[in-house]
């Protein structure tokens, strides 16, 4: 359910009746934006001449868009309540520079852990995301307590954290980073082959078990359910998109001069005859843990229920009993963590802090989440759509920038991509009158 | 017989405007009381105020014969009042479950939302209550008026409500769907739910309540057992906001 979120390359929607979609129960819309992804990735590839779907560049592709991805789930919830967040970016840069500072100055240097002592990064983390929870519960605070609306809220927000980060680290570029803590970051935290493939049954047996179990319950409640047919084949297409996905990233070898440097790294003695691969990235794994926790928040929890009933109808809410001023707080603390935790991820790929880190990415997690089907007047929004969004603006940006597109002309693309993405979506939900 | 409800004394105020000015009502257990009254009387805010929508300024209810605090809808609900509301107060975007268990989720052992067992549930009460109802997966959005007000009316009957107040229940509804709110009224006052209907159909109101009470600018106008008045003595009530009845 989880995993096939951010693989989509392998479940190529064969140009079927609709009846057979109707029986499969598969959102039109999702399979919509699959196509539109793989479009997208065909037609760089024949641009860039077999460059753009190649291993290395899909396992680019996918840590690439982590960053984005971890908040874009997050502005869901608060999009989903009829909120914005225009600070995530600047939230990011100010964990980051908090991270920083703990783990290269006040750790080592005021408390006086030796470098690489392996309580530095959790300390660290630990204190990131208490500080982006405590910045997003006191925008939520704001918001939902003093109405004041969110956009002017978290526009404030927007520049004073970036800028507060610039007060703690002076402006400079902070780091060496702490090694384990860049395990985070993509490139120098991945699993290897072996790994890979067992974290890859691991996942290709739960969604058979997730399946099958959600099939038995309906039943023993007397629900109608779909062909025995249908389930299997469900079953067949996730488990495809799983195991390409981990073969793809599991055949990304390591290239021999990195291999030549350190050996060791890679379980081998001599660099000769070792022939490693970079597997799933850390980074993506714990995307594709936040993605299923998210999902598990928004359809099983009361609090992930009561943030979309209050998107349909903020008065029933409240005349249900549901505390909205509370709910508030709750977003956006967590969309503050989840800010906190992309902040990890986006310092470690690039080994250092910096002040520019996710510069205009409010801009990229909004787009992602609104191409991903969430709608702005609330409601309605899914987490896979989101991250599937943030894989298309990525595949996008970077696929445009390995044609060569101009810079200007990369911006103005997607920019129009956003409202072209808007206007079909509207479109589509008017044809099917909700 | 001891009322369920006593709602003494209540005034509240918007601004400068005294929406509702040292009102009271009671309601007896197996009874309909009809609140009559134009636009802008009161009688919506007065009932607001039991469900725990608005705080009143002053004033006393009694429930059952004591005192109660409420403040909030989570309050009233605390004390089975329960409401449905004029807007239908329903989440347009969720389906029949989630919104009949709105605020009350069913949950599992883990603590996660039962879904299953919401949409079985609601399958159950749906069969009993309305039984043309089968859009259980689609958002409420896409049900008829009727469909919606079973729906926010099975909410009611769901979690055993001993209030009942319902503003305007059969406004958005057809002549088939009318009938069946009336049927329903019916079955729970047998119950022994007391219930305050809010109307502006003077007939309707003759028909399924037993004491109709007219407010006009926020004050009583008067209560009555409608064997004792006709259909023109309520209507003066509510245009003249006098009692033909106490004048008499």
């Amino acid at each position: 359910m989880s995993t096939d979120t951010t693989d989509t390359t392998q479940t190529a929607p064969a140009p079927r009746k609709r009846s057979i979609f109707e029986t499969l129960e598969l959102d039109t819309r999702l399979l919509g934006m699959i196509g539109a992804f793989i479009l997208v990735a065909l037609i760089f590839n024949t641009l860039t001449d077999g460059r753009f779907l190649t291993p290395r560049n899909i396992f680019n592709l996918t840590i690439q868009t982590v960053s984005v991805a971890i908040m874009a789930t997050g502005m869901v919830f608060v999009i989903v309540s009829r909120h914005i967040d225009l600070s995530v970016g600047a939230v990011l840069a100010a964990c980051s520079a908090l991270m920083a500072m703990t783990q290269v100055r006040f750790l080592p240097g005021t408390v006086g852990l030796e470098i690489g002592h392996w309580a530095i990064p959790w300390i660290t983390i630990a204190v990131g995301i208490a500080l982006g929870a405590l910045i997003g519960a006191f925008n939520g605070w704001l918001i939902g307590y003093h109405g004041i609306p969110a956009f002017i809220v978290t526009l404030g927000g927007f520049l004073i954290w970036r800028n507060v980060g610039w007060y703690q680290t002076g402006g400079q570029t902070i780091g060496p980073l702490d090694q384990t803590f860049m395990m985070f970051g993509g490139i120098n935290g991945t699993l290897g082959g072996t790994i890979s493939w067992v974290i890859c049954a691991i996942a290709v047996i739960f969604t058979i078990f997730a399946i099958f179990n959600a099939r038995r319950t309906k039943l023993s409640h007397g629900f109608i359910v779909k062909p025995l047919w249908a389930e299997v084949t469900l079953a067949a297409i996730s488990t495809g998109a799983i195991v390409g996905f981990v073969a793809i990233l599991a055949s990304y070898k390591v290239p021999d001069r990195v291999v030549a440097r350190d050996p060791g790294r890679f379980g081998c003695e001599v660099a000769e005859g070792c022939a490693p691969v970079y597997g799933l990235p850390i980074s993506v794994l714990l995307l594709i843990a936040i993605a299923a926790i998210m999902t598990v928040i928004a359809r099983k929890t009361r609090f992930g229920r009561y943030i979309f009933a209050t998107g349909g109808n903020p008065d029933a809410a409240e005349l249900s009993g549901i505390n909205t001023r509370l709910l508030t707080v709750k977003i956006f603390a967590l969309m503050g963590v989840l800010c906190a935790i992309a902040a990890v991820v986006a310092s470690s790929r690039l080994a250092n802090h910096s002040n520019d880190l996710g510069t205009l990415d409010e801009l990229r997690v909004i787009a992602a989440a609104v191409i991903g089907g969430t709608a702005l007047s609330g409601g309605v929004g899914t987490i896979y759509g989101a991250i599937l969004g943030a894989l298309i603006m990525q595949s996008l940006q970077s696929g445009m920038a390995m044609v060569g597109v101009d810079a200007p002309l990369q911006n103005i693309v997607v920019g129009m991509v956003l409202v072209a993405a808007v206007f079909i979506d509207i479109q589509y939900r008017k044809r099917l009158g909700s | 017989m001891q009322p369920l409800v006593e709602m003494k004394n209540i005034s509240i105020a918007f601004g400068g405007v005294q929406a509702v000015d040292d009102v009271s009502i009671t309601l007896y257990p197996g009874e309909v009381v009809g609140l009559l009254g134009h636009n802008g009387a009161g009688k919506s805010t007065l009932i607001k105020i039991l469900s725990g929508a608005y705080k009143m300024d002053s004033g006393e209810i009694w429930i059952n014969g004591e005192p109660a605090r409420i403040q909030s809808p989570r309050d009233a609900r605390d004390y089975n009042i329960e409401t449905i509301y004029q807007t239908l107060a329903l989440a347009d975007n969720l389906d029949a479950a989630s919104n009949l268990f709105l605020g009350r989720e069913l949950v599992t052992s883990l603590g996660f939302v039962d879904e299953d067992r919401m949409e079985a549930e609601t399958r159950k009460i749906m069969a009993r209550l309305n039984p043309n109802f089968q859009k259980l997966n689609e958002p409420v959005s896409a049900l008829s008026g009727g469909q919606r007000q079973s729906v926010a009316i099975a909410r009611a009957v769901y979690f055993n409500a001993k209030i009942l107040i319902m503003d305007e229940p059969t406004a958005a509804l057809g002549v088939h769907e009318t009938a069946m709110v009336a049927d329903l009224i019916q079955e729970l006052k047998k119950q022994g739910l007391g219930i305050f209907l809010i109307s502006h159909d003077t007939r309707e109101m003759m028909e399924l309540c037993d004491r109709v009470a007219v407010m006009k600018n926020g004050q009583m106008i008067g209560t009555e057992r409608v064997e004792d008045v006709t259909e023109d003595d309520i209507l003066s009530m509510i245009i003249l906001g006098k009692n033909p009845k106490a004048a008499a």
